[in-house]
């Protein structure tokens, strides 16, 4: 019967929240048109518990493959082989990273059409309609597919949710796949490794996050002291440009391929604003910015936003700060 | 070893993007400009021919785009590739990333690369997926995103960041990279290469010339349709404050975070 797919990402025995919110929305979407959400499982022996947890969120069926977990092209091959077994129309992935590579090569395999960063999905006579922002959230885009369609949620844009009949669990269906001679020609060395410190700043109020513009990694040394200024429970935050530089531990990243937060306040210097770094902390409280660049694209989404120098502007809200904390 | 290098041509940095109405497609109308990520990956590809671990042979750059990308082909030249292919055709305009990929990956056949190297995504359409799609084609082992690579004669070692931390992947050749920003400082052209960059060969190709299956590209052969497009839910603007002068800067900045009891 036709239905729509989708991919579960687990890791260290639990399903990704991105996974699980994409599997919510299949669930609901597959209701409206009147068939059903089922999800691929991929991994070297993934337990019964596991799989069918996901009939929480909505999934009727799981079906499990033996690969290798972590890498895109193994799944393509999965879920290619269950979509034209089972005739699904549509698979539809949570943000993250591997959905968008699984999604491409799905895509070419099945010469399907495909939308990334979708933020909604509705139903139209009978078909998904998928909506993207675009050209820097200037515009949205409305996607139709002619065959079948391939929709790649942005990071957060899908919640998770129990159903209403929450007890129930998926069946799980052991899928035999032959892999593509080239999906074997990758394999993962290391995976999930945590460079730098394990900074917590998950249950932080305050975060002062910082970018490229901070120039070098020292610049963080000032944002630590500006996060201290604020007292009680304020942390320090980072785009992935200064993490992959190495100015600041992977735990503190926040976005697409980092943490998701929403902190009363947001205070960013020296951060352009990019949508993967957008969709990590757009829900925080109060955003103020502080960029030398009037066009920086995180004004468009600050409460407060401070056109300037931060290496003159930080250094005296430090003080500042202190001074009204002491007054 | 070959080495194809994928470039785009996308408005410049300082255009202010939109869709034309008329088409439903993005206005090209303004000034152009090599793809800024695109920059990374013949960084890259230039570093593996300079590394000297494994011998380089050629670097190609590879687009497809109307005639003034010829231009985002120069630049790539100037930047370091050896040669260029421009795949032009009015019958591939409103291709989506699908027939983008697979037009492209028809193109790199015929070339027998070693090693294919994209930008992390493109400054225009923002799709990320290229990479995926024309490995897919090609039948090779692909991985984007990556921020450091080790090449000897048969394998890659890649570093990159996913949803759960760092992670490497050894990949056998021929393999589709797609670099991040990361990876390395893009070096500028020099005068002479610049100068020298129009002399370098360019085939020009149709999609006939390709080989590549008409029905398959262009808006018709594409199987998503984008359009209806439509003005975000507006959000009010925030406060602004021009830093002139940092002391009463500050002064408000605190204020404002005194209102609402951040401090
Ligand atoms: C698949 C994928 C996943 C990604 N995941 C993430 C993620 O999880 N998190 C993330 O953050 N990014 C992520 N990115 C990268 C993202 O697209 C941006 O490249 C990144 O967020 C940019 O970081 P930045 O703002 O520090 O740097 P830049 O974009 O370089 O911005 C630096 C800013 O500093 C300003 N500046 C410079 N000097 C000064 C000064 N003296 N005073 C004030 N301002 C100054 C500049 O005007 C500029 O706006 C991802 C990208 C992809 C493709
Ligand atoms: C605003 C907008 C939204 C769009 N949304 C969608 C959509 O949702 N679904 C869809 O299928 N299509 C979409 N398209 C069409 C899509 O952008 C084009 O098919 C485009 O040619 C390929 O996508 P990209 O440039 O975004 O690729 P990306 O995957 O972002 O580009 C990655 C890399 O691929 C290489 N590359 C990309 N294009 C070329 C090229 N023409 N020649 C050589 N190398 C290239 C470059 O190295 C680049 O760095 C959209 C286009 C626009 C302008």
């Amino acid at each position: 019967m036709p239905g729509i797919l989708t991919f579960a990402l687990h890791y260290e025995g639990a399903f990704n929240k991105n996974s699980l919110g994409a599997v919510t929305e299949a669930s609901k979407l597959a209701r409206e048109l009147g068939t059903e959400a089922h999800a691929v499982v991929v991994g070297e022996n993934v337990p019964d518990e596991l799989a069918s947890q996901l009939g929480a969120y909505g999934a009727s069926k799981v079906f499990r493959v033996q690969a290798p977990e972590g890498l895109a092209q193994p799944v393509v091959d999965a879920m290619a082989k269950v979509m034209t077994d089972n005739g699904h129309d549509y698979a539809l992935f949570g943000g993250g990273l591997l959905g968008f590579e699984i999604g491409a090569g799905l895509a070419a395999r099945l010469n399907a059409g495909v939308t990334m960063e979708v933020t909604a999905v509705d139903v139209e006579d009978g078909r998904l309609v998928a909506q993207r922002p675009i050209l820097g959230d200037s515009a949205i885009s409305e996607s139709r597919y002619r065959g079948k369609g391939i929709i790649i949620g942005r990071l957060n844009a899908f919640e998770m949710q129990q159903s209403a009949d929450a007890g129930s669990s998926a069946t799980v269906e052991d899928v035999q796949v032959e892999l593509s001679p080239w999906s074997t020609k990758a394999r993962m060395v290391t995976r999930g490794e945590q460079r730098g410190a394990d900074v917590d700043i998950e249950g932080a109020d305050i975060l002062i996050a910082g970018g490229r513009g901070l120039g070098k990694a020292e610049g963080f040394e000032t944002l630590e002291q500006l996060a201290a200024s604020f007292g009680g429970n304020s942390a320090v935050a980072a785009t992935r440009a200064v993490v992959d530089a190495g100015w600041y531990p992977y735990a503190a990243q926040i976005g697409q391929t980092g943490k998701t937060v929403a902190p009363k306040l947001y205070l960013a210097a020296g951060i352009s604003g990019a949508i993967q770094h957008k969709v990590g902390m757009q829900a925080s409280e109060n955003i103020v910015a502080i960029n030398k660049d009037s066009n920086a694209p995180i004004f468009e989404f600050s409460d407060l936003g401070v056109v300037g120098d931060l290496n003159k502007i930080v250094p005296k809200l430090i003080d500042a700060v202190k001074a009204k904390k002491g007054g | 070893m070959k080495i194809c290098v994928l470039v785009k041509e996308v408005p410049d940095a300082a255009v202010e993007k939109r869709i034309n109405p008329q088409t439903g497609r993005l206005d090209r109308s303004g000034e152009k400009n090599l793809n800024p990520y695109d920059t990374h990956a013949i960084e890259a590809a230039m570093q593996i021919k300079e590394g000297g671990a494994v011998q380089v042979d050629e670097i190609v750059a590879v687009t497809m785009g109307p005639e003034s990308a010829t231009r985002a082909l120069h630049k790539a030249v100037s930047l370091g590739a050896d040669r260029s292919i421009q795949l032009t055709d009015d019958a591939l305009a409103g291709s989506d990333v699908q027939a983008t990929g697979y037009a492209l990956a028809t193109v790199l056949q015929k070339e027998s690369p070693d090693l294919v190297l994209l930008g992390q995504q493109s400054d225009d359409g923002e799709c990320y997926t290229i990479g995926a799609i024309v490995a897919d084609h090609l039948q090779m082992p692909s991985l984007t995103q990556v921020i450091k690579m080790d090449v000897n004669d048969s394998a890659l070692r890649c570093e990159r960041q996913a949803e759960y931390g760092y992670d490497t992947v050894e990949i056998d050749l021929p393999a589709v990279i797609s670099v991040g920003d990361a990876i390395n400082e893009p070096r500028y052209p020099s005068l002479k290469a610049i100068m020298g960059a129009k002399k370098k060969p360019l085939e020009k190709m149709g999609s006939g010339d390709a080989g590549i299956d008409g029905s398959r590209v262009g808006a018709d052969g594409s199987m998503v349709q984008c359009g209806n497009f439509k003005a975000p839910p507006s959000k009010s603007a925030g406060e602004i404050i021009e830093d002139e002068d940092t002391n009463e800067t500050v002064e408000r900045i605190v204020a404002w975070l005194d209102e609402r009891k951040l401090i």
